[in-house]
């Protein structure tokens, strides 16, 4: 199946809106080597106060080589207490993730990882099924 | 049936960040798979998900096809009240389903 | 890929007789994956396995067919009556004379007893009980019984186990006994213990059974597997537990 998608870079802009992104302030947390691509640990915490007037509002998450660009994104605010989220999601090779964080002051903040997805061996067959 | 398990600690002290944990018994198809036919599947997930405390909304996830069948989240809230935390998540048949949990605040 | 998996599979076909593991060196699967599966498992609040046994404490209490009694009717507390039971599974049924999985007893209990029909080897439901079941016996170690009457049973599912196979002519043991800790593709070969059945299977993005496994086993050698609930899967499991004796419980289990 062909299917045309955004590329990671257009994915980013359309979430940004175009503005600038920075490198820091993000811990993004997954595993360089997943065995298994269907569900793989994430976990995105970032530097902030959490208060009312300095907090992160949307943590989001971009691939590179899935059929959709999009993964997830989270809403959060100063009744977060810590901006820390986890989840898991689907690789469908190995690419690169991006985790983003906007500020409540506009800004953009972003870390990258590259994964490697081994492939399992043993596929079960779904005819069979 | 669907099944989903939250996990919210009983006790909290007024002011202490809590972690929050939410796990949903859902294919989450992604409209991108065949089936035994050779024909698509019809993409069916979660596409929104949100938690309240109390009446006001603390949390919500908008999410793809690239979150994992049966999803976990993970997220955290600061302990201000005793009282019901509330899950709602739909998804793309429409169908919009929900758990709780109790906190008691000191 | 393919070509290559296909080499590595005969490249295990070649290896000469196998060789049964030492006791002291029987390992679960657990141990040969990624800690980021293992925490999957370990973390009850992560485990999606939770979530079969979650539904299977429900399904245990719920009335059922035209007996219009739960589980819980006759054996009460699943934490005191089934605690060790899937651990000693699977048993001799004095009805059919042979022995009987814990699913297959599970569907003899509610056609019999409850006067309910038996539920689909891969139904939620099924699985969810199971799950329920054997998370009773999380923990423990496997405790085959002694009962003389199994031992032919045994000795056929042990004759299955070292059988080759299929148009890859590979047995259980050519790869799980001769090869574990080996990789075949991307994956270690484990020692194939069903330590942790019903489990979550990431492949399968869902819970399973071992007959689903083992199907997929049958099908990974090209052979032609047989249906679900077949007595062979029964006596193959039956061989099973007897190599796992003394390896831990881990229902719910997950596995890449």
């Amino acid at each position: 199946m062909k299917i045309s998608r955004p590329s990671l870079e257009e994915a980013i802009d359309s979430f940004t809106g175009g503005a600038s992104v920075r490198e820091g302030r993000v811990k993004f947390e997954i595993s360089p080597l997943v065995e298994n691509g269907n569900a793989v640990p994430v976990s995105v915490e970032v530097e902030s106060p959490m208060t009312a007037a300095d907090h992160v509002k949307r943590i989001a998450l971009f691939n590179e080589r899935n059929p959709q660009a999009d993964v997830v994104v989270f809403h959060l605010g100063p009744r977060s207490g810590r901006a820390r989220v986890s989840t898991r999601i689907r690789l469908a090779a190995s690419q690169t993730v991006v985790a983003l964080a906007e500020t409540s002051d506009g800004a953009f903040w972003s870390a990258r990882a590259k994964v490697i997805v081994t492939l399992a061996a043993c596929i079960e067959d779904i005819s069979q099924q | 049936m669907t099944r989903a398990l939250v996990n919210v600690p009983k006790t909290a002290k007024r002011g202490e960040i809590i972690e929050i944990r939410a796990m949903i018994q859902h294919v989450m198809e992604t409209g991108y798979r065949e089936g035994p036919n050779g024909v698509t599947l019809p993409r069916n997930i979660i596409k929104r998900f949100v938690c309240k405390y109390g009446a006001q909304e603390i949390f919500s996830a908008e999410l793809f096809p690239a979150i994992a069948a049966n999803p976990y989240m993970a997220f955290s809230t600061v302990a201000t009240e005793t009282g019901t935390l509330t899950f709602e998540w739909t998804d793309d048949k429409g169908e919009t389903q929900s758990a709780s949990a109790e906190i008691t605040v000191t | 890929m393919i070509r290559l998996v296909l080499l590595s599979l005969l490249a295990c076909a070649s290896i000469g007789v196998a060789a049964e593991i030492p006791p002291q060196d029987r390992r679960s699967g657990f141990e040969f994956m990624s800690p980021q599966t293992q925490a999957m498992q370990s973390e009850e609040t992560s485990n999606p396995g939770m979530l079969w046994v979650a539904d299977g404490e429900r399904l245990f209490g719920e009335p059922q067919g035209s007996a219009d009694k739960s589980c819980a009717s006759c054996h009460a507390e699943a934490p005191k009556s089934m605690r060790g039971v899937a651990a000693r599974y699977p048993t001799f049924d004095e009805e059919t004379k042979r022995p009987i999985d814990l699913m297959g007893r599970i569907n003899q209990c509610r056609v019999k007893r409850q006067g309910a029909a038996s539920l689909a080897y891969q139904s939620d439901e099924l699985l969810a009980l199971a799950a329920y079941v054997a998370y009773q016996s999380h923990g423990m170690p496997i405790a085959p019984p002694a009962d003389s009457r199994l031992q032919p049973f045994r000795e056929n599912g042990r004759a299955w186990y070292e059988q080759r196979l299929g148009q890859l002519q590979l047995s259980c043991a050519a790869c799980h006994d001769d090869r574990w800790g080996a990789r075949l593709g991307g994956s270690v070969i484990p020692q194939g213990h069903p330590t942790g059945y019903p489990l979550y299977r990431l492949e399968w993005q869902n819970m399973g059974s071992l007959q689903r496994r083992l199907r997929g086993c049958l099908v990974g050698v090209r052979a032609q597997p047989f249906d679900f609930g077949a007595p062979e899967y029964v006596d193959i499991e039956l061989f099973l537990m007897e190599r796992a004796k003394g390896l831990k419980m881990e229902t719910p289990a997950v596995r890449p």
